[in-house]
């Protein structure tokens, strides 16, 4: 058998081999805000273990470099990942002297380009695999599950971005919270609000071109300035409607947040909506009317259950755009992940940025696949059903 | 609606833009009310003619990259040879959207330091992903036919790639490059927060200083420059579709 090589895999040895023996593996600094010091793969771990990971890492690439069966990629993948995982734990206790508490060991570039490369070979196989909808949701909870028990267990204690977690975990899940509110909330009153507006939209034409406009031009107002302008409104609202201020209206904070994520969530679920209704195929509806349907009836009982996947696609564009936007909240006063993004670029001190940034992304990025599953299991099965 | 009337009012939106730009003071006026305890109604820490220059100027470079590297990547991926990143690389574009901008510009600031850099990977990587994915679209949907008729003409792959493929997707590309500039002007608003030099400079001026006449024109500047090239791409975009003999969206 010749040996054949696998073009993507081409791509990921070389930056396996890069990041294993070019670049630094984690850096280590004095204190949280001083420039850090690189240390590769045999100066970040204990001989023995260094060894192990140089193999496994070296194996998986070269498993990835030729053409190999998928299963093997798979495991590959999987092991060089939770080996990374594990190991870059252990190099922050070996690197961190006993006692230090002022000592920051961080992952560096090195070790998340072995990231890289290795999720690439994952996706690349878990796309070639082409999993059912209920199985990618499976493989993002095994995951989430991983990633779970390695920070429950505390082998990640002594890297940096989990000391500024430990400085600061109360207000880590306060302001978790407090974005997942925003988020959700937001986009709950926007599907309320929405679908209907939606609906009415479709029924009557002349609304349709106007409030598709207006909602359009929303969406180009940067959203830093669309929080600033709704500090005034709600601020007057707070001031002269009696107890709009005990429920928490306020011209700062949670309130103009809120109303900003809502009016950026009504285009998309507006437009879906009327979309997937002009998109209700005529025979369907002429059935109906056959059928002798009131116009009630026809709307609940065959063109919204047909519209809805187009809908739903509207909610997943909306959701992960409101979890990344919600972090601009925090320049007013709004809360969320944005506080340490925006609090670690002020101070300099990328961990912080980070124990911001990675739970919206993960939070984005599970909202996407679970909402794509979602979407997917809708519309098949409304074709499987006989027409 | 009269068929000029929309025309009418781009027209005027575009001159009220220019003028509040070149010669802000005139309206002074109207943003007065705006503001408390006598503070200023016209940024004054910079020119607005300035600041727009390069607000734009920053959007320019960045969707231009973006553009030439997306669809050099769909391109490549397209071909008999890239073929087998084809599947990835969709998933990728998934990945990617789902990264929100802040964390992608406050993952830059260690990387290049403050200022125009970190705004310029941000934009160029969120640029990337409409224009990739329109592009992608575009080229693995081109009629049969016609490839067909490319192939019989004897024309070889780069010359079907020149002037077949890519001229028929040209509309396509650049409903995905209208996208992205339209994200990336209000994103770029965000870039200001690692000291780059944009109008969100006048917004966060206005945040922090709680004057809401400095918001008030930053997001509005945008926003009527958003929608002003929103407009202006769509209209080359209809003009190339009618000339590629396909239906624009």
């Amino acid at each position: 058998m010749t040996l054949r090589f696998d073009k993507l895999g081409v791509v990921i040895a070389a930056i396996v081999a890069y990041a294993a023996f070019a670049a630094p593996f984690a850096t280590f600094r004095a204190n949280r805000i001083v420039p850090g010091q690189a240390r590769s793969i045999l100066e970040a771990l204990p001989l023995t273990l260094a060894i192990l990971l140089i193999a496994i890492v070296i194996a998986g690439g070269i498993i990835a470099l030729l053409r190999t069966p998928l299963l093997l990629r798979l495991a590959a993948s999987v092991i060089a990942l939770v080996a990374l995982a594990i190991l870059i734990g252990t190099a922050g206790g070996f690197l961190t002297p006993a006692g230090n508490t002022f000592a920051r060991v961080a992952p560096a570039s090195g070790f998340w380009l072995l990231i890289f490369a290795f999720t690439l070979l994952l996706a690349d196989v878990l796309t070639r695999l082409d999993l059912s909808p209920l199985a990618r949701v499976g493989v993002l909870a095994v995951a989430a599950l991983a990633i779970g028990a390695l920070l429950v267990s505390g082998s990640w204690d002594s890297l940096s971005i989990l000391k500024e977690y430990a400085s600061r975990a109360d207000s880590f899940w306060a302001e978790g919270s407090k974005h997942i509110t925003l988020a959700l909330g937001s986009l709950a009153v926007a599907v309320v609000a929405g679908i209907p507006l939606g609906i009415l939209c479709h029924r009557v034409e002349p609304l349709r071109a106007g409030v598709l406009n207006v909602l359009n031009i929303i969406q180009t107002i940067p959203s830093i300035a669309l929080f600033g302008l709704l500090i005034a409104p709600l601020g007057w609202v707070a001031a002269h409607v009696p107890g709009a201020a005990a429920v928490g209206i306020r011209g700062i904070g949670t309130a103009p947040a809120f109303v900003a994520l809502f009016l950026y969530s009504l285009l998309p679920v507006v437009a879906n909506t009327v979309v997937g209704l002009a998109g209700v195929p005529r025979a369907a509806n002429d059935a109906a009317r056959g059928m002798g349907m009131t116009d009630r009836q026809r709307l609940f009982d065959v063109e919204f259950p047909l519209a809805f996947p187009v809908v739903l696609t509207g909610i997943r564009i909306v959701l992960v755009q409101n979890i990344g936007l919600a972090t601009i909240a925090a320049l007013i006063g709004g809360g969320g992940f944005g506080v340490f993004v925006f609090q670690g670029v002020g101070q300099t001190a990328m961990d912080l940025v980070l124990l911001g940034a990675l739970p919206t992304v993960a939070l984005a990025f599970a909202a996407a696949i679970i909402l794509d599953a979602v979407i997917e299991m809708t519309s098949t099965s409304r074709r499987a059903e006989p027409a | 609606m009269k068929a000029w009337l929309p025309a009418l009012l781009r027209l005027a939106l575009l001159v009220l833009l220019v003028v509040f730009i070149a010669s802000p003071d005139w309206f002074e006026p109207l943003l007065k009310p705006l503001t408390e305890n006598g503070a200023p109604a016209i940024y004054n820490q910079g020119s607005l003619l300035t600041l727009t220059l390069l607000h734009l100027r920053t959007v320019l470079v960045a969707t231009v990259a973006a553009t030439i590297v997306a669809v050099a990547l769909a391109i490549l991926v397209t071909r008999p040879a890239g073929t087998e990143f084809l599947p990835l690389s969709r998933s990728l574009v998934n990945i990617g959207q789902t990264f929100p901008p802040v964390a992608v510009l406050a993952l830059a600031v260690p990387a290049v330091g403050f200022g125009e850099k970190p705004t310029l990977i941000a934009l160029f990587l969120y640029g990337l992903l409409p224009i990739f994915e329109n592009a992608l679209t575009a080229l693995t949907t081109l009629p049969g036919n016609v490839m067909e008729a490319a192939r019989g003409a004897g024309m070889t792959g780069w010359q079907r790639l020149m002037k077949v493929e890519l001229l028929l997707s040209a509309p396509v590309i650049l409903g995905g490059i209208r996208l992205s500039v339209v994200i990336s002007l209000a994103t770029a608003t965000i870039g200001s927060t690692v000291a780059a030099k944009t109008l969100g400079e006048v917004i966060i001026a206005g945040l922090i200083s709680n004057n809401l006449a400095f918001v008030l024109q930053g997001g509005l500047i945008v926003a009527a420059l958003a929608v002003l090239i929103y407009d202006g791409l769509s209209a080359i975009e209809r003009y190339a579709a009618r000339r590629m003999g396909r239906e624009a969206e």
